[in-house]
């Protein structure tokens, strides 16, 4: 067999370097992250800042190696309503019984 | 190019052409899975962050947190999903011997992760956390354990199918098992993603 791409979307897929870039700028948000624990400023803008890192790390993976990007839109469907659903359960729950 | 690497080709081919959406089935229901684990995980996070300030007297999450540890923790499960990620494009690339060193690689990390874990677990419940201690130690190690279940879950499959491969028994019914196998991982490193920031690091009002 010849070496052709595995898949149908195996030719858009990103190589080791693409690979290793995104590792190191996930290295140096979990650093920022860190860092913010010992920055005594206002809450909300830690908390903000820290969700706005999370949120971006999230999207990196799961686009990038997970290849949710590069896939079929129906994947993204499936796996976009369970965050939904569960992102608005967690919401609605904080928002009820969290001390905020 | 390899067995398992041709087999793997075919598989996708074939399957892209088998179904009526073109996505293989176990594809889609590992997928269907990750989502479901999201209202899974979800519901737990969120019991936790209810939970969290009810110390019950004993130890209250900022007393024993120790934020550099679980960083490297962090850290350390990240670099396992450029490792796996890395395991699956040599394999795409035809290079079995390279897949296997990535993947037992990951496996190496998820191990180390779930030392790091038990490390941790037996130090807060020296200082009086345990599962039964309060609320905020109930929820914190229901949530802090299933997710390290689910690594040693993943180690174990990742180990499996490192053994498979050396062997040769991965049949070609099976040839995407890689890419579901990374999927999972990446899954769990995503949802340490979210427990570090969430649990360890963003504050609240005791």
């Amino acid at each position: 067999m010849s070496s052709q791409p595995v898949s149908h979307h195996a030719h858009e897929l990103p190589g080791p370097a693409l690979y290793l870039k995104l590792a190191v700028i996930l290295g140096i948000f979990t650093i920022v992250e860190t860092a913010t624990y010992y920055i005594h400023i206002n809450e909300t803008v830690i908390t903000l800042a820290l969700l706005i890192f999370m949120a971006c790390k999230f999207v990196l993976v799961v686009g990038y190696y997970m290849h949710l990007k590069f896939d079929h839109r129906l994947l993204l469907g499936v796996f976009g309503f369970g965050m939904a659903v569960a992102l608005a359960v967690m919401l609605v729950m904080i928002a009820i019984y969290g001390n905020y | 190019m390899s067995d398992l690497s041709q087999a793997s080709q075919a598989a996708h081919i074939e399957e892209a052409h088998a179904t009526t959406t073109g996505i293989s089935h176990n594809k889609l229901l590992m997928w269907a899975f990750l989502a479901s684990d999201c209202m899974f995980f979800g519901s737990l996070i969120m019991t936790f962050m209810v939970y969290r300030g009810k110390a019950a007297g004993g130890p209250r999450p900022q007393d024993i947190w120790d934020i550099p540890y679980t960083s490297v923790s962090a850290a350390v499960l990240l670099l396992s999903s450029l490792a796996i990620v890395l395991a699956l494009t040599y394999l795409q690339r035809g290079n079995e011997r390279a897949f296997r060193i990535w993947l037992v690689a990951t496996a190496g990390l998820g191990l180390l992760f779930l030392g790091g874990q038990y490390y941790e677990f037996t130090t807060f419940y020296h200082e009086g956390l345990t599962l039964h201690s309060s609320l905020f130690g109930t929820t914190f190690f229901v949530l802090t354990g299933f997710h390290g279940t689910h690594v040693g879950i993943g180690v174990i499959w990742l180990l499996s199918l490192a053994w498979m491969s050396k062997r040769g028994k991965i049949p070609a019914i099976r040839a995407e098992m890689p890419e579901i196998v990374a999927l999972y991982w990446h899954f769990v490193d995503i949802v340490w993603i979210i427990i570090f920031a969430v649990v360890y690091l963003i504050p609240y009002k005791p």
